[in-house]
């Protein structure tokens, strides 16, 4: 079934029509209903929910290994789980959380939700491409987890998979290469994701709706593409390489045969540390929509925003070697230099947060709490950051807890990011409010429990703990921190049981949301909740990156970024275009 | 368009210059390969952009133009699939293709079976729907 879809129409300024009322008007789509309606949808809407909340799942399983380890770690000789089973839940905690949860759930589950929606589109560029990308993401989260149903169990040699370790030799049985072919299938759905982002993005935006109006969100999400497509075939290249290492009896990857070890490292985070950009960029996103609706302010530095993130993609592909300073072989002048610059635009995104906060009515909702949760947090996570791109200080604590601490600082600040997607955006998608009360509390338990988990880490990780270890030497201070951090790690868990029961209590007890319900900057507040097939029925006219605001506020209307010159611009090009 | 381009042709000359000092200081063959791949990968889409808009007679499109209105650009699109089974159908195929890496070559057979009806379901529903 494919329909022509047409240009919504448009609202004039003057027109005072509740919009809204005219869904009644418009025709449902036929077509199948019930499961068959989830499998063989292309409609971005539906495709981006199921992102979401399968990503959602994920990300529970991921911490319920989380809290396996913590529980195993509060006594240093505790046998909770056994030694191969610690590696296992190790193994499988990272690669869910980092496969599973935390990009699916931006690049693919909301970007596809508001994508379109923010730039004035119908759907994705390619829909039923998206479709396929969302069932490859599916089966390879299926792929990885039955690894614990097979005997031997399920891939135990980190999430990053370092050869030799991961030879056919050191890691035999199915686990393993479960996980090599999950990888393949997501790391393909990533990809198409990807490209999907790109071309909607490039061709499908409305009239009016420049490269500079965009949302800062379409806007990261753009670069969260463009590195997708850098980063992730290398990855499925490296993948399949080491697969035909372990069964086609090449020796890519192994010494004995001519191959080199290091190549793996190379090539993993080649892919590795973009992908940590693609991770944060979306969430980068997330909270500069939320920071300017919640300050009644525009964002502080469009433009600044905007190059900041086009400099964390060009610097993104020349550091993915700090991951690899202690092995002695790689330029650590480089790469340290490269790690220190990508602080710069960072910090530029850091001062442009503070800055459109500053002065602003700050109204503190749930999801403004959560986005400045993530504020602090990513900034502990990224200073420390800047320490382990010092070579010196890097020998001292790689591999140890302080690593570890790092970027579960970074990641869980990307956590609040999404929790704070999730309660501002769940009203456009539902068409109800979230539970402000109880996602307050849930706040509180996840910002302390976080901090409580991480700082104590750094500390053990700074007397040097390593990581990846079930026992560890009896020896009171560590034990001590690690049972601060397992606290933390129990109010983490709090914190999540609470947002399920946010969950269902505003399913059970739905509160109208309204088309509107924050004074929302972008476009996607101006259509219904949730919004109709095809996303629009009629578009306000775009003058600013904040046409909804405009619309709704004709008397405090945003001003244009370097207005004078790009109206010379196009009074000549529309001049061009008369005389041709 | 223009931008589009641009864009993405600088972010390849960033990548084919920081992957030409990589190289040229480090030898490491890895990871300048790399860089020089990510060079193409920028350049490719960004000059056929840039190509692109300059066959188009250098006009911007609507959603390029800061004084466009939203009734410049009415009119169709594009055509957009409604529902489509096959998307699941292949993926279900690829899903039996991995399974064929871990388990045996017995699972190849529905993998390949699934993956040419899906194939011929693409393209039948491309030919019957819609109206261009």
């Amino acid at each position: 079934m494919t329909d022509l879809i047409e240009r919504p129409v448009s609202t004039s300024d003057g027109d005072n029509v509740d919009h809204g009322t005219e869904t009644s008007h418009h025709h449902d789509h036929h077509g199948p209903t019930g499961i068959m309606k989830w499998l063989t949808s292309t409609d971005h809407k539906v495709i981006g929910l199921s992102y979401t909340v399968t990503s959602l799942i994920m990300m529970i399983i991921g911490g319920a290994f989380a809290e396996i380890i913590r529980a195993q770690l509060v006594s240093p000789t505790s046998n909770l789980v056994s030694f191969s089973q610690y590696n296992e839940l190790f193994t499988m905690h990272g690669s869910v959380m980092i496969y599973l949860f935390v990009g699916p759930f931006a690049f693919a589950g909301l970007a596809n939700y508001l994508i379109p929606i923010q730039i004035g589109a119908p759907d994705m560029a390619f829909p039923r491409l998206n479709a396929f990308s969302y069932w490859l993401y599916l089966t390879g989260s299926i792929t990885m987890l039955s690894g614990f149903l097979v005997g031997g169990g399920a891939a135990n040699f980190g999430w990053v998979g370092y050869a030799p370790l991961s030879s056919a030799a050191n890691s035999p049985g199915t686990g393993a290469d479960l996980w090599i072919c999950a990888l393949l299938l997501t790391g393909f759905s990533a990809i198409f994701s990807g490209v999907n982002l790109v071309a909607t993005i490039f061709y499908l935006r409305a009239p009016g709706m420049t490269l500079f109006r965009m949302p800062i969100f379409t806007w990261n999400m753009l670069v969260t593409g463009i590195l997708i497509l850098l980063a992730f075939p290398v990855l499925t290249a490296g993948l399949i390489m080491l697969y035909c290492d372990r069964h086609f009896g090449t020796h890519i990857y192994t010494v004995q045969g001519g191959g080199v070890p290091l190549l793996w490292q190379h090539i993993f985070w080649f892919w590795g540390h973009p992908e940590v950009y693609i991770l944060a960029l979306p969430f980068f996103g997330i909270v500069t929509e939320i920071f300017p609706v919640f300050s009644k302010k525009p964002v502080f530095g469009y433009r600044g925003m905007v190059f900041a993130t086009l400099t964390i993609a060009a610097l993104s592909l020349g550091v993915w070697a700090h991951h690899m300073f202690t092995t002695g072989a790689v330029l650590l002048p480089f790469f340290s230099i490269m790690s220190l610059l990508i602080a710069v635009p960072t910090g530029i995104k850091m001062f442009n947060w503070i800055g459109t906060m500053w002065g602003g009515k700050v109204h503190y909702s749930t999801a403004m709490l959560m986005s400045m949760g993530f504020l602090f947090t990513f900034l502990i996570g990224g200073i420390t950051g800047i320490f382990l791109a010092s070579p010196p200080l890097d020998f001292f604590t790689h591999d140890t807890y302080y690593v570890v601490a790092h970027f579960h600082s970074v990641v869980m600040a990307l956590v609040m990011g999404a929790l704070a997607g999730i309660y501002f955006w769940a009203p456009k998608m539902t068409g109800h409010m979230m539970h402000e009360g109880i996602g307050k509390i849930q706040f509180w338990f996840l910002f302390i429990g976080t901090q409580l988990f991480t700082f104590p880490l750094y500390l053990v990780g700074l007397h040097g703990m390593p990581r990846r270890m079930a026992n560890y030497p009896i020896n009171p201070s560590w034990q001590t921190l690690n049972e601060w951090g397992s606290v933390g790690a129990i109010l983490i868990g709090i914190s999540m049981v609470l947002f399920l029961v946010n969950v269902i209590y505003s399913w059970k007890k739905p509160v109208v949301a309204g088309d509107n319900p924050w004074d929302g900057h972008t476009l996607e507040w101006f259509t219904t909740s949730p919004p109709p097939s095809h996303n629009f029925l009629s578009l306000p006219p775009i003058h600013s990156e904040r046409p909804t605001w405009d619309y709704n506020h004709p008397d405090h209307l945003a001003i244009e970024h370097n207005h004078k010159k790009q109206a010379k611009k196009s009074a000549k090009a529309s001049a061009a275009s008369d005389a041709s | 368009m223009k931008f589009e381009g641009t864009v993405l042709t600088l972010l390849g000359v960033f990548y084919g210059l920081m992957g030409a000092v990589y190289w040229i200081w480090s030898k490491d063959d890895t990871g300048g390969v790399m860089l020089v791949g990510a060079l193409a990968l920028g350049l490719l889409p960004g000059l056929y952009l840039l190509w692109w808009y300059r066959r188009s007679g250098k006009r911007l499109r609507t959603e390029d133009r800061q004084d466009a209105t939203i009734e410049e650009g009415a009119g169709v699109i594009s055509s957009f699939p409604d529902s489509s089974i096959w998307p699941f159908v292949f993926a279900m195929g690829c899903f039996m293709g991995v399974l064929a890496l871990v388990f045996g070559t017995w699972f190849a057979f529905p993998a390949i079976a699934l993956g040419v009806m899906a194939m011929a379901g693409f393209t039948a529903e491309s030919r019957r729907g819609g109206d261009i």
